[in-house]
Parts: C-alpha cells; structure tokens; sequence
C-alpha cells in the first residue's frame, strides 16, 4: 500500500471520529469500543436477536404449553393423529408445528428442547471457561512443573475420542444429562486453559505488572486483577464459539440414545426418532433441525462477529469498506483501489485461522 | 537412524496411552453393579440363580484385580475377551465390522481433505470474491450441522425420493468393495459426504486463514517481486507454509473423527465397529465396548505419529529428534 494512500485512510478516519464525537476527543474502554463496533455488525446484531428470542422461548416454554392446552410429555391421539395413526402436519386441530409419532404437540417440544440445549451450551461453557482460565492463568503465571502436567493433559485430551468415552460412562451410569454435562465441560476446558495460558504468559512480562508486584501485589492479585481483565476478550470470544459445540454434542449423545432419554424431549431424540418418519411427516424431522441449525448458527456468526469487533484492525476494515464505495463512487484511479484491495485482504488474514476445538 | 530411535520412543508412549485408556475405561465399569449387569445378561425373566450363574458365567464373581489381570493378560496376547451374549470372540467381532469402517474413514478424510483444502485455497486467493462469500457461508453451515442432521436429511431428501422413483443410485447399508465398485460406491457415497461435510468445513476455514496470513508474509512479496507467476508463488512458497498448522490440525481431529464415525454408521445402518459399540452400550456387553474404546486409542496413537513424521517431512523447521 502506498503511503499516500495510508495517510489518506488515516486522515478519514481521525475525521470520521471527530465528527461523531462532535469535535470533542473522549475516551472509550476496550468494551465500549467493541460494543459499539459491533452493534454497527448487521449480522452479529441479528444473530444475538436470534439468540435471545431463543432463549426467552425456552424460558417461557411452560406459558407457550398453556397458550396451546397441550402438554408437554402428553399424547393426543384423537386430535393429533390422522386415520392411519400417523402425525398431524402443521396447523392441523391446532397443533401450530404438527404432532410428533405419538401425537404430541411438535411445537411445546421443540420449545422444552431448547431448555435443554440452551441449558447445556451455556452452563457446560460457563464452568469449562472458569476452570479454563482458572487453571491456564495458573499454569502461564507460575510456569514450571505445573505448566508442563497442564500442557501433556491438554494434549491427552485434546486428541482423546470423547464419544468413546461418552459411550462407556453411559454404559456405566446409564445416560443422563449429568453425564452430559460432566462430559463437555470435561473436555472443553483444555482448549480455553491453552489460549489462557499463551496470553498469561505474555501478559506477564508487561510493565504494568512489574509496577504491580513492586507496589507489593501478590501472585493472586496479580493474576485475577491486573492480568485476567486483559484476556478477557479471547476468551469471551472462544466461549461464544464453545457453545454450538456443546450444543451440537448434547443433540449428537442424545440422538445415539446415550444422552437425555424419552420422555423428555431434547432436540436430539426427537430427530432419532424423527427418521422412522421421512415420508409421512416432514415437519418432524424439519423443526427439530431447523432449530438446532438456527440456534449454533446464531452463536457462531456472533462468536465470529464478537471476534472481528474486539480486532481493532477491523474498524480499518470496516473503514476501508466504507471508503472503498466511496472511492469507487468518485471514481478515482486504479492503483488506489488496488491498494485498498490488499489492505481488505491483509486485515481479515491472522484471525481466521481455526477457531473451533 | 534419529527416525528408529523416534519412533521407538513414540511406540512406547503410545503404549502407554492405550494402557492407560484401557485400564481407566476397565475400572469405570466396576462402578456398574455386577448383579445388573448379569440380570440384563441374562434376560428378564431370569431367576436368581439363572442370575447367579450368569455371573460365574461370565467370571464377574472373581475379584477385581484377577479379573484386571486376566484382561490385560488377555490384552497383551491380542485376545479382548467375549462378548457376553454369544460368546463370540471380540477380536472376531471387530475383526468383522472393520471393513466399513475403514472404508468410511479413508473415503470420508479422502474427500474433506480435498474440499476442505481447495476450497479453502481458492478462498484465500480470491478473499472477498463471490466464491469466497459463499464458501464462508458453506463453512459456517457445515460448522453449526451436526453430522447426523445431515445424514437425515441426505437420507430424507435425497435417498428416499430418488428410491421411490426406482432410482438406484444410493443405497443404505454396507457393500464391500469385493462386490464391486459400483455397488461400493452406491453404498458409501453418502456416508462419506456426511463424514466429509462437517470436518471439510473446519478444514476450509483452517487453510483459508493460514494461506492469508502466510500470502502477506514479507517472502511472499519476495517472490513476486521477483517476477515468479501467482501459481508459483501461492502453490510453492504459500501453501506449503500455510499447510502445517493444518496437518497438526488433522492430529488432533483424529478423536473428533471417531466420534463422527460413530455416528455416521448408526445414521446409514453401515453396521462397524462404531454401531456395534453403541449397540453394546444398550445392553451392557463390556468387553465390546473395551474393545472398541482400546481399539480407538491405537488408531489415535498410531495416527498422531505418523501426522508428526509428515509435519517433519513438510516442514523443514521441524527435526525428529
């Protein structure tokens, strides 16, 4: 990029920002810099909607069950099957999304099935990021034998088959979601320990801790107040993206009959056994997946957007977007454009790099 | 001759690993009352001591550390036991589910290496194109599908119809490969899309990264300032250095492909090593489930190792030692 072109980047920018703060330079922590950028990110803003209505539906999951008079584990074969004794499609005797094998209502089970794997994604990754950071901090801050036991186990763990050993503690303690919970939080630690641990032990060696431990802060003060604010950012980010994954694993358990067991629904065993019902009733293998699919897609793309908006070389990209329509409005010569193209390029580059496990 | 002296090492590590998954998955089932376990044995309507003998049977009334003795005894000569219904030989039992197994892996990793790589490779050259655009949104489908979600709706929407109509060119089950290539195809196409899908997905988003990063390496503008033609650079120079982070990657999948094996075949009914062990969970057999869980472990060793020797082959930086 040439250096003109630099300049002229950095110059809408200062000027973008002065018009916005009304001539007035302000200060703005890290996180209202990220909120901001990314409520301007149409998707993550969309995707975080999608998030919370889901998570309000599962939430009033009873109060829908009392809307529609139909209970949850209750079958109704007189309304919601038809002649044959199979399902009943959608808006049918007033079964919004249709019956299930045994005439129960599609819709309040889908709902009591979010309740699952909402509960699921977001506690299993609640517990795996405290014990994650926990152990990582300790880990990079203290070093030594520590440090390496941690980085063997994260390696064991990291290329262990966890369905085999899902297989054998359902096997064992018959399936439940307990085990489904120990089980992904079990193995999903490892990987927010490893990011803890890299960003700890850089963090260490900054100025700003030597000035604390000369102001007499001990190792604990050091790791959870002046170390641990400033790594919250990729870890807030990998666990948005841990939790489609613990999602997905419930659904996956559960549909191999080694997770949340009938009656109770769960997203999983309707889809099991959902596929003895290709033919005759669609909808039933089609809501159960189309909500799975929606609910990890809207935790990844916002994973993904919190992920660009806390990169502070986004706001050039976002910027060097901007400027492009621009620039391609005015028509302004090739070579500029070019440049910009490379700059686009360069600043989505580092942090696309395998984010998942 | 650093190469023996390696692969003697991480032959016993190994070792170690499969002992130690193997002595851990043996003690988490003593937590299993032995009595439920021989009354499921032995059916529902089995008296005490149809019960009892069951578990004399089925040498569960010795004790813990004889029967621990006697498995790895049996371990160490190759022998995982019996299965607890038929009395078959569990070496015989894998032994014979194997193929489709092996079949779905190889075809399954065959197919989303070479998705995951190409795509990811046009992606990273024509970053922000129309192809990249829709890629990514291939890549985050295929990241938040589970594998069975897809397995349904390919058996669905594209098995059933098609069956129905008296096309036939899908079928569910297992083929050999003895009975043809064709048939073979017919049989697998499917479970190796499924397989693919979800793991071409991570590894498109993997090397489209890694290549974006390594294309704005000063080298790279070396190599091009020099006058060398895009294809030289991005296939010599780039994708050779964007590639390793990938392959470490393939190591560490090597347990997630596992679990997706596993699924697969109960989603088609291909009726390997993975079906036979969730079916085993159902009804308490152990000694199938050892074997799988022991036989998994050796895969993932074995696979790590020889993921290393490759990353030290593609990578001059990295030295066996």
């Amino acid at each position: 990029m040439s250096i003109q072109s630099e300049l002229e980047f950095d110059a809408h920018l200062t000027e973008e920002a002065q018009q916005q703060v009304g001539g007035q330079v302000q200060g703005r922590t890290q996180w209202q810099l990220t909120w901001r950028r990314l409520r301007s990110d149409r998707v993550s803003m969309i995707a975080l909607a999608v998030i919370v209505i889901m998570v309000l539906l599962a939430i009033l999951a009873p109060a829908v069950a009392g809307l529609t008079h139909h209970s949850v584990n209750m079958a109704y074969p007189v309304q919601g099957e038809n002649e044959d004794g199979n399902p009943v499609g959608p808006g049918v005797n007033g079964f919004i999304l249709g019956t299930d094998s045994t005439g129960r209502d599609l819709l309040v089970r889908v709902l009591y099935g979010a309740r699952i794997s909402l509960f699921v994604g977001i506690f299993t990754t609640l517990i795996a990021t405290v014990l994650g950071v926990s152990i990582g901090l300790i880990a990079g801050y203290f070093g030594g034998v520590i440090d390496t036991l941690l980085a063997r186990f994260t390696d064991a763990v990291l290329a262990f088959p966890y369905i085999v050993l899902a297989l054998a503690l359902a096997a064992v303690y018959g399936p439940s979601l307990t085990i489904i919970v120990v089980m992904i939080t079990f193995f999903s630690w490892a990987g927010i320990a490893r990011i803890v641990r890299g960003q700890t032990l850089s963090i260490k060696e900054k100025e700003y801790v030597e000035a604390a431990r000369s102001l007499g802060a001990g190792p604990f003060r050091i790791m959870f107040f002046d170390i641990l604010p400033n790594l919250l950012a990729p870890v807030l980010v990998i666990a948005t993206l841990y939790i489609p994954n613990a999602v997905v694993f419930e659904a996956t358990l559960s549909y191999l009959g080694l997770g949340v067991q009938a009656p109770t629904p769960s997203w999983g065993n309707m889809l099991s056994d959902a596929q003895n019902f290709y033919q005759v009733a669609w909808w039933y293998l089609v809501f159960p997946a189309a909500a799975l699919l929606i609910t990890t897609l809207a935790f990844n793309l916002l994973g993904d957007g919190i992920r660009d908006a806390m990169d502070p070389r986004t706001e050039k990209l976002i910027a060097a977007r901007r400027l492009r329509r621009r620039l391609t409005r005015r028509t302004i010569n090739k070579g500029n454009k070019e440049a910009l193209g490379g700059v686009v390029a360069g600043g989505t580059a580092a942090d696309e790099s395998g984010k998942r496990g | 001759m650093a190469i023996v002296g390696y692969l003697i090492r991480r032959l016993l590590t190994g070792i170690i690993v499969v002992w130690l998954v193997a002595t851990i998955t043996f003690f988490l089932f003593f937590a299993r009352p032995v009595y439920t376990v021989a009354r499921q044995v032995a059916g529902h309507a089995a008296t005490p001591q149809v019960i009892q003998e069951a578990i004399n049977n089925l040498g569960l009334n010795q004790p813990i550390m004889t029967q621990y003795w006697h498995f790895l005894n049996g371990l160490v000569h190759g022998n995982l036991g019996y299965s607890y219904y038929t009395g078959e030989s569990v070496d015989m039992m894998l032994k014979q589910d194997l193929p489709p197994t092996i079949s779905l892996v190889i075809g399954g990793m065959v197919i989303w290496l070479i998705v995951g790589l190409s795509v990811g490779i046009i992606s990273a050259t024509r970053a922000r194109s129309v192809f990249d655009r829709v890629s990514s949104v291939g890549v985050l489908i295929g990241l938040s599908m589970p594998a069975f979600v897809i397995g349904e709706l390919l058996i669905g929407y594209v098995f059933q119809p098609l069956y129905s109509h008296n096309i036939h060119i899908f079928d569910t089950g297992y083929a050999g490969i003895t009975s043809g290539i064709g048939p073979f195809l017919q049989h697998m196409i499917l479970p190796w899309i499924t397989l693919a899908a979800i793991q071409a997905a991570v590894y498109t988003r993997l090397s489209r990264g890694q290549l974006l990063e390594v294309l704005g390496e000063d080298y790279i503008r070396t190599a091009r300032a020099k006058g060398l033609s895009e294809r030289t650079v991005v296939f010599k120079h780039a994708v050779r250095a964007a590639l390793t982070p990938v392959l470490s990657q393939l190591g560490v999948d090597m347990g997630q492909l596992l679990g997706g094996v596993v699924v697969v075949e109960a989603v088609f009914g291909l009726g390997g090593i993975g079906q036979i062990s969730v079916e085993a969970v159902d009804q308490d057999n152990l000694p199938v489930i050892l074997g799988f869980v022991i036989l998994a472990a050796i895969f993932v060793v074995i696979a790590n190792i020889v993921v290393d020797l490759l990353y030290a082959a593609l990578d001059p930086r990295v030295r066996i030692t």
